[in-house]
C-alpha cells in the first residue's frame, strides 16, 4: 500500500515535468542557440555571444523595446489612475448608475480583443482622427482599466467603512480622509491592477497593430512583421534569453514575497496564540 | 460645488461611454448601413448567402470546440495534481505553468511554429495539426488556472464520504469531483473558446495562412477596407460572446472568469 502511494507520487510528478518540458520546449530551444553563431535556428557552431551583440546593434529593434516599455508604462500609469478613481467614485453612488457602471465595466473583460480594435479604428476614423501615440494609449487603457477597476473593487467592499466617518468626526476633510484612510486600505488592490496593466500592454498585439501610428513599432508588431514570411530573426533567440530571465525574476520575487507574507500570517498567529494561553 | 465622492468616477464613466460603448455602436450603426451611409441590410444578406463566409465560422467553431476539449484534458488532471497536497506542496510549480503567458506571445506562437518546422512537422503541409498544437500551446494555461483555484477550494470531505459509501475511484470522480468542479470547468472553458474563435494570430503564423479562423476573416475585410462588411461580422462575433457570457452566467457565479485571480 505505501509503495503504491510513493509510485503514485512519482508518476504524478513525472506528469508535471512532462508536459511543463512540452510547453517550455519551443522557447528553451530559442534559448539554447541564443549561444551560437548560426542564424539557422537547430546548427550549432559552437559558443558565442554574437547574437547578444547582435541585438543590442539592432537600432529598430532597440527602439521597438524601448517603444513596448513606453507605452507598458504610459498606459498602466493612466489606467490605474483612471481605474481607481471609478471604482472608489462607483463605490459611492446609487445602486442604479453602480450596476450600469459595473456592466460597462464587464465589456472590455470579456468582448474579443480584435473587435475592441476593431470598434476603436472605426470610432476614430468617422472623427477623422490619424493614427498617433495618443490613438495608441487610448487603446491600451481600454484594454486595461477594467482590471485595475476590478482589482481595487474588492479591497473597498472589505473596507470597513466607520474608519472613514471616524476621520470625518474627527475633523478630517473628505479630501484628506481619502487619501489618508481609503487609499492606504486598498493600495494592494491598486498594485495588482497596475501590475496586470502592464503585463496585458506588453504582450498586447491586436489593438497597438490596429490603433499604433504606422511608423511605431513594438516588440510584437516588429516581430510579426518578420514571422509571416521568414523564421524567427537570429537575434530575437538572445532578446527571448533576456525576456525569460526577467520572468523568471518575477517568479521568484512573487514566490519571496508570499513566503514572507505566510510567515508574518505565522508569526501574527503565534503571537496571538500566546496572547490567548497568557 | 461640494466635493462628494461619487464624483471621483467621473473621468472613468465618460472614458468607458466615449471609448468602449460609442465604438461598439459605431460598429452597430456601420453594420447596418452600406457604402453610401443608408441604412441596408446588404451586409446581412452578403454574409448568409456566401457559403465561404458561413464555413469560415463553422470551421472556427470546430477549432474552438476541439481546442477547449483538448485544453481541458491535459488541463484538468495537471490542476488535479498541482492542487492535491501529496503531490504538490509548492506555489512556484503552479507559477512555472502560468509563466508563459508572460513571455511575448508573438515570440512564443512563432517559437513554436520554428520548433515544429524544425522537427519536420512542416507548418505549410499539415497546418490543421500544427494549428491545432499552436492553439494548446497558448491556452493551456488559461485552462490549469482557473481549475486550480476551484479545486484547491473543493470540500475534501465529500470525496472520503464517498469513498465510505463505497464508490470507485471512477464514480467518485464523475459523480462527485467533476460536479464539484463544474464552475471551473465552465469559466476554463470560456477563456477558451471565445478567444480561439476570434483569434487571427495563431492560426496566420502557424497555418501560413491555410487554417482561417473568425477573427483572421473579419481582419481581412478591414484590411481591404470593407468597413460594413467587417462590421457586421463583429457584431456577429459580439452576439456569440454576448450569448456565451450568458451561458457562462448561468453555469457559474465567479465575476471575473479567473482572469483576474493571478496576483
Amino acid at each position: 500500500m505505501v509503495k503504491n502511494e510513493k509510485l503514485k507520487v512519482v508518476l504524478a510528478r513525472v506528469v508535471l515535468f512532462f508536459v511543463l518540458f512540452l510547453m517550455y520546449l519551443p522557447i528553451l530551444v530559442l534559448i539554447v542557440f541564443s549561444f551560437t553563431k548560426s542564424t539557422e535556428l537547430g546548427t550549432w557552431t559552437g559558443f558565442s555571444l554574437q547574437l547578444y551583440k547582435d541585438l543590442f546593434e539592432n537600432k529598430s529593434l532597440m527602439r521597438a523595446i524601448g517603444n513596448t516599455l513606453l507605452i507598458a508604462l504610459v498606459s498602466a500609469l493612466v489606467s490605474t489612475i483612471l481605474g481607481t478613481l471609478g471604482a472608489v467614485g462607483t463605490f459611492y453612488t446609487k445602486k442604479r448608475a453602480k450596476k450600469s457602471i459595473e456592466t460597462m465595466t464587464q465589456l472590455p473583460v470579456v468582448n474579443a480583443e480584435i473587435v475592441m480594435a476593431l470598434s476603436l479604428a472605426v470610432l476614430f476614423k468617422a472623427v477623422n482622427a490619424s493614427y498617433t501615440f495618443l490613438t495608441l494609449l487610448v487603446g491600451h487603457v481600454v484594454l486595461t482599466v477594467a482590471f485595475v477597476y476590478l482589482n481595487v473593487k474588492p479591497r473597498l467592499v472589505k473596507m470597513d467603512s466607520s474608519i472613514y466617518e471616524a476621520a470625518l468626526d474627527l475633523g478630517a476633510t473628505p479630501r484628506v480622509a481619502l487619501f489618508k484612510i481609503i487609499l492606504p486600505e486598498i493600495l494592494p488592490g491598486i498594485f495588482s491592477g497596475f501590475l496586470i496593466s502592464i503585463t496585458l500592454s506588453l504582450d498586447d498585439f491586436v489593438i497597438t497593430q490596429y490603433l499604433k501610428e504606422p511608423s511605431f513599432e513594438t516588440i510584437s508588431t516588429y516581430i510579426q512583421k518578420i514571422v509571416v514570411k521568414h523564421p524567427i530573426p537570429a537575434e530575437v533567440r538572445a532578446l527571448t534569453t533576456l525576456l525569460f530571465l526577467v520572468v523568471l525574476g518575477m517568479v521568484i520575487a512573487i514566490t519571496i514575497y508570499n513566503n514572507k507574507k505566510a510567515n508574518k500570517q505565522l508569526s501574527a498567529m503565534n503571537a496571538k496564540m500566546r496572547g490567548v494561553i497568557k | 460645488m461640494k466635493f462628494k465622492r461619487k464624483y471621483l468616477s467621473i473621468p472613468y464613466v465618460l472614458f468607458m461611454v466615449l471609448f468602449v460603448v460609442v465604438p461598439i455602436l459605431f460598429i452597430v450603426y456601420y453594420a447596418f448601413t452600406n457604402k453610401g451611409g443608408q441604412f441596408s441590410f446588404t451586409n446581412f444578406v452578403k454574409f448568409f448567402s456566401d457559403s465561404t463566409n458561413v464555413n469560415v465560422l463553422l470551421i472556427s467553431f470546430v477549432y474552438a470546440i476541439l481546442n477547449t476539449i483538448i485544453c481541458l484534458l491535459i488541463g484538468y488532471p495537471i490542476a488535479m495534481i498541482l492542487a492535491n497536497k501529496k503531490y504538490n506542496k509548492s506555489y512556484v510549480v503552479v507559477l512555472l505553468f502560468i509563466m508563459p503567458m508572460w513571455i511575448n506571445f508573438i515570440i512564443r506562437t512563432s517559437a513554436t511554429r520554428d520548433v515544429l518546422n524544425w522537427i519536420g512537422l512542416s507548418t505549410g503541409a499539415n497546418s490543421g495539426i500544427t494549428t491545432m498544437i499552436g492553439l494548446v500551446y497558448n491556452y493551456l494555461p488559461f485552462v490549469i488556472l482557473p481549475l486550480y483555484s476551484t479545486m484547491l477550494k473543493m470540500d475534501k470531505s465529500q470525496i472520503e464520504a464517498s469513498h465510505d459509501l463505497g464508490a470507485n475511484s471512477f464514480q467518485t470522480f464523475f459523480k462527485v469531483i467533476i460536479p464539484m468542479t463544474m464552475p471551473g470547468i465552465v469559466s476554463a472553458a470560456t477563456m477558451v473558446f471565445m478567444p480561439t474563435l476570434s483569434s487571427y494570430v495563431i492560426s496566420d503564423i502557424l497555418s501560413e495562412y491555410n487554417v482561417v479562423l473568425f477573427g483572421s476573416y473579419i481582419d481581412l475585410y478591414f484590411n481591404q477596407s470593407d468597413w460594413n462588411f467587417g462590421s457586421f461580422m463583429a457584431l456577429i462575433m459580439l452576439m456569440l460572446i454576448g450569448i456565451s457570457v450568458f451561458l457562462t452566467r448561468k453555469f457559474s457565479k465567479d465575476e471575473t472568469g479567473g482572469r483576474t485571480s493571478l496576483w
